[in-house]
């Protein structure tokens, strides 16, 4: 016996039109990061694998807390611990990196497969296994670098926001998770007011650069991050100015629909051409000359 | 009516065709089914440090007669007061340490000289545990100290409470030692 769980879908991959038929209107939802209170504890990480019921991948000691280098398709949050030396010693960015969900989402953009990552109507981005034919298009279009392929099952994977929680109520894995409450979840417009009133305390106490992070480049991510160096972003290894490749952009928007046209004119030509002139016949001394379709 | 094999193969390219006009997707696109929605909850402590954080232990099946209760997932208790439901890294993969082939399961004894761990029962672990304290008891009870007045005292057994435990049972606890004159008594809890 399972829940009842049919999400709105407002945006489909390689598709013109979501199944939300816009009689609901469901909040966004966003998850809430504070990089300043974070202690790097990895609760969210440990969640997050075993909520998702991924598979323990086998870890390298290279000089760094950090448990691996980069995200994977079995570790789909990863607390990055950026080292940076201050004047009153070294300090730790501590920064949460998984999928954004981006309210304009690039990989979803670069996707050829239909239905294969859907954003919802709550603004969860997901990765649909079973439309998914692992063409690694979302890498690509991600300027946040989260999807990953998945050497066994050949399928992309990244966070899903927990949505399977998400849509029966409850809280993501992570945040649950989460000890010192520097991750919080709710509404977006809830955590954007969280995040101001954050940085605001911030700059009172001598962060002045302190922002929050919610890129325009992307209309806003479902994740925000309170930075209390937001004039470097970069510190954190996050883009400064996310986009959604300019590539993708040109190739979906232009050159796809251009292909189509193309096809599509030449079925019109084929079709005129036959009305016009006919089937091509082969001109023997046997044939029978014949300009028209019998009709 | 009736359907020829001819007719029953263009019946199915025709439908397959119209089939295949239609955003299959479309339908299929569901998520993950929530895993946790039938499985039993059973409140516990995390065992590991002195915040004692409460945890809901998710079991396998309805606790019925003929399902096997395994644990399938461990999350916070947000209605414990202190954690409210977080936990740190330890805690969140109890599940793990739960389910470890591993996991110590029945009593242990290393007995004196041994280098090996060898199975106990219950009832004789706890037999022996009983011998033990009597028999330290006995030798290193003071009754009277050396002006002469009555202390009533073991200093022989030292008694260390764990963070974990409850209310009710750290008083039951209390009253044992005490009636056992332990005078050194500590608790994990301040570790």
């Amino acid at each position: 016996m399972s829940v009842q769980q049919n999400l709105e879908i407002r945006r489909s991959s390689a598709s013109v039109w979501g199944s939300q038929s816009g009689m609901r209107s469901v909040p966004t939802v966003s998850k809430y990061i504070d990089t300043t209170t974070c202690i790097g504890c990895k609760a969210c990480e440990a969640a997050c694998i075993e909520w998702n019921d991924l598979r323990h991948i086998a870890t390298e000691q290279t000089g760094t807390y950090q448990t691996l280098p980069t995200l994977h398709a079995e570790y789909w949050n990863l607390i990055r611990f950026n080292e940076r030396d201050f004047d009153g010693g070294l300090v730790w960015l501590m920064r949460k990196d998984q999928c954004m969900h981006c309210e304009e989402p690039g990989c979803l953009a670069a996707c050829p497969a239909p239905g294969a990552i859907v954003q919802y109507a709550n603004g969860i981005v997901d990765v649909n296994p079973d439309q998914c034919i692992g063409c690694k298009y979302c890498e690509t279009g991600c300027p946040f670098d989260v999807p990953r392929f998945h050497q066994t099952t050949g399928k992309m994977a990244k966070c899903t926001l927990c949505v399977d929680r998400v849509s029966v109520g409850l809280e993501p894995a992570c945040i649950k998770a989460c000890p010192t409450g520097c991750l919080q979840f709710g509404t977006k417009d809830d955590m954007v007011a969280l995040g101001a009133r954050r940085v605001e305390q911030l700059k009172s106490n001598g962060f002045t650069n302190a922002l929050l992070y919610n890129p325009e480049g992307v209309h806003g991510t479902g994740v925000v991050t309170v930075l209390a160096h937001g004039d470097h972003p970069e510190w954190y290894q996050l883009p400064r100015d996310p986009h959604v490749p300019i590539l993708v952009r040109f190739w979906k928007s232009f050159l796809r629909p251009l292909g189509a046209i193309a096809i599509f004119g030449a079925v019109i030509g084929a079709l005129t051409h036959y009305t016009k002139f006919g089937p091509k016949e082969v001109r023997g001394v046997d044939a029978p000359d014949r300009n028209l379709p019998d009709a | 009516m009736e359907l020829t094999r001819r007719g029953f193969l263009k019946a199915t390219a025709v439908g397959s065709t119209i089939a295949l006009g239609f955003d299959v997707a479309r339908a299929k696109a569901e998520m993950r089914e929530f895993k946790i929605s039938r499985t039993t909850e059973t409140r516990s402590v995390c065992p590991y440090c002195a915040v004692g954080c409460g945890v809901i232990i998710h079991t396998l099946g309805d606790k019925s007669k003929n399902a096997k209760a395994s644990v399938v997932h461990v999350e916070g208790d947000p209605d414990q007061p202190v954690s409210r439901g977080t936990l740190c890294p330890k805690g969140i993969t109890l599940k793990d340490d739960i389910t470890h082939k591993n996991r110590l399961t029945k009593p242990k004894v290393r007995r004196p000289g041994s280098d090996h761990w060898e199975d106990i029962s219950w009832d004789d672990a706890i037999a022996k545990i009983a011998r033990h304290v009597k028999d330290t008891r006995d030798k290193c009870f003071v009754a009277k100290n050396a002006k002469g007045e009555v202390v009533n005292r073991n200093p022989g057994i030292a008694m260390i409470g764990g963070c974990t435990d409850t209310n009710e049972f750290n008083y039951l606890q209390w009253k044992v030692i005490t009636a056992l004159g332990v005078p050194y008594r500590d608790t994990q809890a301040r570790v």
